[in-house]
């Protein structure tokens, strides 16, 4: 069989941890001075993408990996994040330097990884099932559509043997399993793995990897939005509830707010 | 302003509609009129899924018509009982077992072909696994942005979604022709599935080769009522500290309410509940009458998925923990005791 030539895009948001804030002119999520890292359905792909790396030491019959290759399309901050997915194991990182005024939207971003799925000559991309910050959870599916490649949705896990690939997928109401072929896209769910901590050797190690940069305009791409924010709000508050001392407290409230 | 070609249909369409339209319509903006909905409706094994009907509520927010479509073997009579629910003009079925598992690598190109044919304006289907799946490959086939999980419709180019767990609500304006979008069920409420006559009418087929195959599926069987539209839901978390624990607590709990069981994403993480009961931001969003929930802290990622809940109730030991500031009704004890106390009190 032919290897694997894995690639794993990464997106760098706000820290799942952090609470967001709306800004005044209600244009968007205040980002400046907040903690960002990488995506966390992104570190499981990274992982992931390791793993199957990892099986050729164990079982003989595992496919080979050529190469992992991580890459983001965003402000340049987000090599921080590509440095930590060479950390974690990818071999090499591309960049794609995008402003954060013009990011881009899941199908722009798509366009782009089909463009850079060919210039990699990737078989295998594995993405996160959403960011935690757009919540839009299209990336993948767009991809694998627009290279009219199979696609598993929100993977728990993938088995790869003899250019067949299967994956367990999670569905409403249980899980499901899935059987094609390479080249495919996989998006991950949370419960694929368990991602490792990057050792300061390795991080050490990571910043003398290669990391290209480029530019939109390297891959000719048309990057015109389809959405226009009219505006951002703040969800609506809900209104300060009430402590009961005990369960018939508890009951009486519900019972009182209509609720039993 | 509008390329005149546009402009001059919209005129034309316009007053052909004033002659037709009743009075009755909604008129949500000048445009809307003109907007005819694809909704998107999901079967499982001949049995069709009522959770999918959201899409026709989204469809009729937006004013115009509504076709529905469904897809599968044995599919007839599922168009026939979707015929019945309110709003529908017509139902688009295509009588076909390779549609049956929702693959889509198959399932978008014939939604593409039906979409073409028909000319819609919207193409609308729940945020579902499914739709989840299947929509954002439509999209990139149709070269249009999505809009995932909407949870109001402002007007006709115009929708509202939550971002950041919830953390910030986002109004957007699309420019795309046709505008694909998955909507949040609990924000738009199934219509009535009786009282309707919508005409039946066989789809095109293109039968695309599914490079996929679906091998297997393992899903939890439960008598209990659906996590996603159910009325009330109980829900664990980490505090359970087993899954013995939250096998004896939580179902006779469910029972006594006649409520659906959720879990945070701690309680799925340590094996307590099965994944497809996780409540949150990755999970599943829940916004029943009741929400209540032992042992759960209340991280953002959690609260995501239930703050829409009309009463949020919850146990917790820890005063501080972050849940008391979304519950309406708050109590400070140990869930060990609290919940079979309750359970029993509830009973009577």
């Amino acid at each position: 069989m032919s290897s694997l030539r894995i690639l794993v895009p990464v997106k760098r948001v706000i820290d799942y941890a952090v609470k967001p804030r709306v800004n005044r002119a209600q244009t968007a999520v205040e980002t400046a001075n907040v903690k960002h890292s990488m995506n966390p359905f992104d570190e499981l792909s990274i992982e992931e993408a390791v793993r199957i790396r990892e099986q050729k030491a164990h079982h003989s019959a595992a496919p080979k990996v050529e190469d992992i290759v991580a890459f983001s399309a965003g402000p340049p901050k987000s090599q921080d994040i590509l440095r930590t997915a060479m950390a974690i194991g990818a071999d090499r990182g591309v960049h794609v330097v995008v402003e954060e005024k013009d990011a881009l939207e899941p199908l722009g971003v798509a366009k782009l990884l089909k463009k850079v799925v060919d210039e990699q000559k990737s078989n295998l991309v594995i993405l996160g099932k959403q960011s935690i910050d757009d919540d839009a959870g299209q990336t993948g599916q767009m991809l694998a559509g627009l290279l009219n490649w199979p696609q598993a949705t929100q993977a728990s896990r993938i088995t790869i043997n003899d250019q067949t690939v299967e994956v367990i997928r999670e569905v409403d109401g249980g899980v499901e399993t899935l059987k094609a072929k390479l080249p495919m896209v996989i998006t991950t769910d949370l419960r694929l793995n368990e991602p490792r901590y990057a050792s300061l050797p390795n991080i050490m190690k990571a910043k003398k990897k290669q990391l290209d940069k480029k530019t939109l305009a390297d891959y000719g791409l048309d990057t015109e939005l389809r959405l226009k924010t009219v505006k951002v709000t703040e969800p609506p508050a809900r209104k300060a509830g009430v402590k009961v001392e005990d369960v018939d407290g508890m009951i009486s409230k519900l019972k009182e707010l209509g609720a039993l | 302003m509008l390329p005149a070609t546009r402009s001059s249909i919209l005129r034309a369409a316009r007053s052909q509609l004033r002659q037709s339209q009743s009075t009755a319509l909604p008129r949500y903006s000048a445009s809307a009129r003109f907007a005819s909905t694809f909704a998107v409706l999901e079967q499982k094994d001949g049995q069709f899924q009522p959770a999918s009907l959201a899409a026709v509520t989204a469809g009729t927010k937006l004013g115009g018509s509504i076709t529905a479509f469904v897809a599968g073997s044995g599919v007839k009579s599922v168009a026939e009982e979707i015929g019945k629910a309110k709003g529908i003009e017509k139902v688009i079925y295509v009588e076909n077992n390779a549609y049956d598992k929702g693959l889509p690598e198959n399932y978008a190109p014939l939604l593409v072909e039906n979409i073409k044919k028909g000319g819609y304006t919207h193409v609308i289907a729940g945020h579902s696994a499914f739709g989840k799946n299947l929509m954002p490959r439509l999209s990139a086939l149709l070269d249009t942005q999505q809009i995932s999980d909407i949870t109001a419709i402002e007007s006709e180019d115009t929708f509202v979604r939550p971002i950041y767990a919830g953390n910030a609500i986002m109004t957007v304006q699309s420019s795309d022709s046709v505008k694909v979008i998955t909507v949040r069920g609990t924000a738009f409420p199934a219509p009535e599935t009786e009282g309707g006559s919508a005409a039946l009418e066989e789809g095109v087929d293109p039968k695309a080769e599914s490079a996929t195959e679906w091998v297997s599926e393992d899903l939890q069987k439960s008598d209990r009522p659906d996590l996603g539209s159910a009325d009330k839901v109980v829900s664990g978390g980490r505090g359970l500290k087993s899954k013995e624990e939250f096998d004896k607590l939580m179902p006779p709990l469910a029972d006594a309410l006649g409520a659906a069981i959720g879990a945070s994403r701690a309680a799925v993480d340590s094996g307590f509940a099965d994944n497809s009961l996780q409540v949150g931001q990755t999970g599943k969003n829940v916004a029943p009458q009741l929400y209540l929930c032992a042992g759960i802290s209340g991280a953002i990622q959690h609260l995501a998925g239930m703050k829409d809940s009309k009463v949020i109730a919850a146990i917790n030991k820890d005063p501080e923990a972050p849940i008391f500031q979304v519950a309406d009704v708050g109590l400070v004890g140990d869930l060990f005791e609290k919940i079979p106390e309750l359970t029993e009190k509830l009973k009577q």
